[in-house]
């Protein structure tokens, strides 16, 4: 199964380079690793995908937590959460298709960062599910480059339910 | 007032109580160097990185304190990294340092540049390479924090020259600052309470100890626990003598060299209760076979151990101490009566032992000897391979961290520099190393050390002219096609030894052994005594690959 983890690092040189040579070494298989820093500058935060059973996954949680540089993990793949990607693809796109391609890009919602000659530039976003069907509608137009930042994901904020206090559910372990 | 970063790095390791540091000096590591002249510190200098850093282990097993441990870049630091794996897998407290090129060159492949943190990184708990002067006491209280605390470990860090010469306004930090570094210590209740009424319902209960026993100092509570419930105890390799060799409860080691009963009890056992240990592969053999009609305990500080090799159904993160005393003030008292008469015949009806042989010398028998003459009251290091598994076998400890041996690395070399830091960590004490021609080859220019520190280290060469261990392993796997195990050529160890000026016996009979071990241990400062041993000797019983315990062969 896919799990999505949402990791907490202090944002020390050489963080990432030991998450990645943990799982490597480990042999754990990544399927998308983003980063890029907080609100608070000394931390950054990490989505990970990995995909592994509850055996695997407890073990890559424990690994992690061995790293003296990571400050939380949360697997959020059983919470409600939203996730977003982005790609960017450049396809082939001469002056007398431009019109059917920029007519796919409507219906994915995606915007047309550049126009070449020959090409076109176009920019999607959205959960994994909606980024792979855009690429698959795009692909007879022969892709020239792509480019895809992984995926980062985050809890929804808690229901209103009326009652304070009610707030998100995190998976940390107490032991 | 300012001072420069290399004389803060003294004052830190001042204020750490570090009493000694081992080490090699070099280019990028000169201004530390340089402020260790006006210190008192006590430097040992060792003849290659290697012996230093184990040095330092070996210090930090027998006191239980930080071993400390220095050199330069580039190959200084890549001579180290054996011993930081070794420190790693046997989780030993240390703190390396290492010089590094200067900032502005770093990144450019330098004269002996490496990137030692990148290369580190698997085999140490964490590491630093420090980018401005002042982070540096920081870093330090950090490094010696992280290093001694949890499951201990070796962390390193990598100075770059110029940092070391910039000046820093010095003050030592009083506090720690990690966010994320919280090992937990005390045992959940619930999981507490499970394991007491599992302990309670248990008819055949087995301890199998390991190695954090020794770093949590919980001795006197698992020799309470285990008379409390009447369970026999068994040690891993890394947990020989955190239990009294001379106990009735005792089973000596189990694993893939280990005494019969033990791995009869386990297997018959219907609780495990696994106290600081981690079920490595040459301890649980088969996993399906291992303990298989046993509820599962396990206890230890590094919650990663827990579940990753065997399926666990009594988990509790801690440390270990707090978890007996826990137990033991829960605990009612249990006879086990059966049981253990079950497992007391079965030390009868198995004993470990060896043959003897009128006309050759068994090694051993030396080993025995060496007990005889020191009570298990010796601190014994020792190399890898059949003299490490005979001592584990033979030798039984009376002394707390009285072993000093390669576990998790199983790494040729460790013995003579582990045994000399282990003299200077318990100076008054009697230090003996084990080790045989193959191993003791890969490390003997520590002789050189040994002697400058007038160091009383009695050395047993169990010379049996070949990579035993190996040349085993081909008997028994490789139909005895003995592929460069064999050594043609070893030199005369007591030619060795008189050019260091070191005091040097030999034997190759029982009676002479006999003589010569008092007679070793009564010769004041260093003593070497090449013991020429039967070479066709065999560790028994053995697991073969593949199988379970239980299925122990001879051979
Ligand atoms: C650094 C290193 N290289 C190779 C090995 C593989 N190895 C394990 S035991 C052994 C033979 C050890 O021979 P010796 O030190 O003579 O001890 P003996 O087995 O004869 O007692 C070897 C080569 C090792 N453990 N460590």
């Amino acid at each position: 199964m896919r799990h999505t983890l949402a990791v907490l690092v202090e944002n020390n040189p050489g963080v990432l380079a030991r998450v990645s040579s943990l799982f490597s070494r480990r042999g754990y298989n990544i399927d998308s690793l983003a980063v890029g820093r907080t609100d608070d500058p000394a931390v950054s935060r990490m989505t990970i995908v990995v995909e592994g059973d509850a055996r695997v996954l407890e073990q890559v949680n424990k690994q992690l937590h061995k790293l003296v540089d990571i400050i939380k993990i949360s697997d959020i793949t059983a919470d409600e959460f939203v996730d977003r990607e982005l790609v960017l693809i450049k396809v082939n796109a001469d002056p007398s298709i431009r019109g059917e391609v920029m007519q796919i890009a409507d219906v994915f919602r995606a915007r047309i960062v550049d126009l070449g000659q020959n090409t076109i530039t176009l920019e999607c976003t959205g959960n994994g599910g909606k980024v792979n069907a855009f690429e698959e509608a795009v692909k007879p137009y022969c892709i020239k480059e792509l480019v895809r930042t992984g995926k980062i994901a985050m809890w929804r904020g808690a229901k209103y339910t009326g009652f304070p206090g009610s707030s998100n559910k995190t998976n940390k372990e107490d032991e | 007032m300012k001072i420069t970063a290399a004389e803060a790095l003294v004052r830190c390791l001042e204020n750490e109580q570090v009493e000694v540091v081992f080490g090699y000096p070099g280019g990028a590591i000169l201004p530390v160097y340089d402020m260790l002249y006006d210190s008192g510190m006590r430097h040992v200098l060792a003849r290659h990185e290697q012996g230093a850093v184990h040095a330092a282990d070996g210090y930090a097993r027998v006191s239980g304190r930080v071993g400390v441990c220095m050199a330069t870049s580039g190959p200084g630091a890549t001579n180290l990294v054996t011993g930081i794996a070794n420190a790693y897998m046997d989780s030993v407290p240390m703190v390396l340092f290492t010089g590094q090129v200067p900032t502005t060159m770093v990144g450019t492949d330098s004269f002996q540049e490496v990137d030692i943190t990148g290369i580190s990184m698997p085999v140490t708990k964490h590491n630093y390479l420090i980018k401005e002067a002042r982070q540096l006491p920081q870093i330090i209280k950090n490094a010696f924090h992280i290093a001694s605390t949890g499951r201990p470990g070796p962390v390193l860090i990598d100075i770059p020259k110029d940092v070391a010469e910039s000046e820093i306004y010095f003050e030592y930090p009083s506090q720690v600052k990690l966010w994320g570094y919280s090992p937990t210590y005390r045992g959940h209740p619930q999981k507490i309470n499970e394991a007491v009424s599992a302990i309670q319902q248990s008819k055949r209960p087995v301890i199998y100890a390991g190695g954090g026993i020794l770093n949590s100092g919980a001795l006197e509570d698992l020799r309470n626990f285990a008379e409390i419930i009447n369970a026999p105890v068994t040690n891993t390799f890394m947990g020989l003598s955190s239990f009294s060799g001379s106990h009735p409860l005792y089973l000596g080691m189990l694993g893939l060299h280990g005494s019969r009963y033990a791995n009869r009890a386990i297997s018959e056992c219907d609780l495990l209760i696994a106290l600081g240990a981690r079920f490595d592969d040459r301890v649980t053999g088969k996993i399906a076979e291992f303990a298989p009609h046993a509820k599962v305990i396990h206890a230890d500080i590094d919650p990663a151990e827990i579940g990753k090799n065997v399926l666990v159904d009594i988990p509790i993160v801690g440390d270990v101490k707090r978890i007996l005393r826990a137990f033991n003030a829960r605990l009612e008292p249990r006879e086990n009566k059966e049981w253990v008469e079950t497992v007391q015949q079965w030390k009868k009806d198995y004993p470990v032992t060896y043959k003897q042989d009128d006309n050759m010398l068994k090694p051993q028998y030396v080993i025995e000897k060496i007990y005889e003459h020191t009570g298990g009251n010796a601190t014994i290091a020792t190399d890898v391979g059949q003299h490490q598994m005979w001592v584990a076998q033979f030798y039984s400890f009376n002394r707390p961290r009285g072993l000093v041996s390669s576990g998790g690395l199983g790494c040729m070399g460790f013995g003579l520099p582990s045994a000399m830091g282990a003299q200077i960590g318990i100076p008054g004490e009697q230090v003996a190393l084990v080790t045989s021609e193959g191993s003791f080859q890969m490390t003997m220019q520590e002789m050189a050390t040994i002697v400058e520190q007038n160091l009383p280290v009695k050395i047993f060469i169990l010379n049996n002219d070949s990579l035993g261990m190996v040349r085993q392993l081909q008997e028994v796997y490789c139909n005895k096609r003995y592929m460069a195990t064999n050594l043609k050529f070893v030199p005369d160890f007591e030619v060795f030894a008189r050019a260091y000026g070191v005091s040097a016996f030999s034997a190759s009979s029982n009676e002479e052994v006999d003589k010569v071990v008092p007679e070793a241990f009564n010769t004041p400062g260093p003593v070497v005594v090449n013991c020429k041993v039967h070479q066709d000797e065999n560790v028994t019983p053995m697991v073969l690959a593949g199988k379970g315990i239980s299925n122990a062969i001879d051979v």
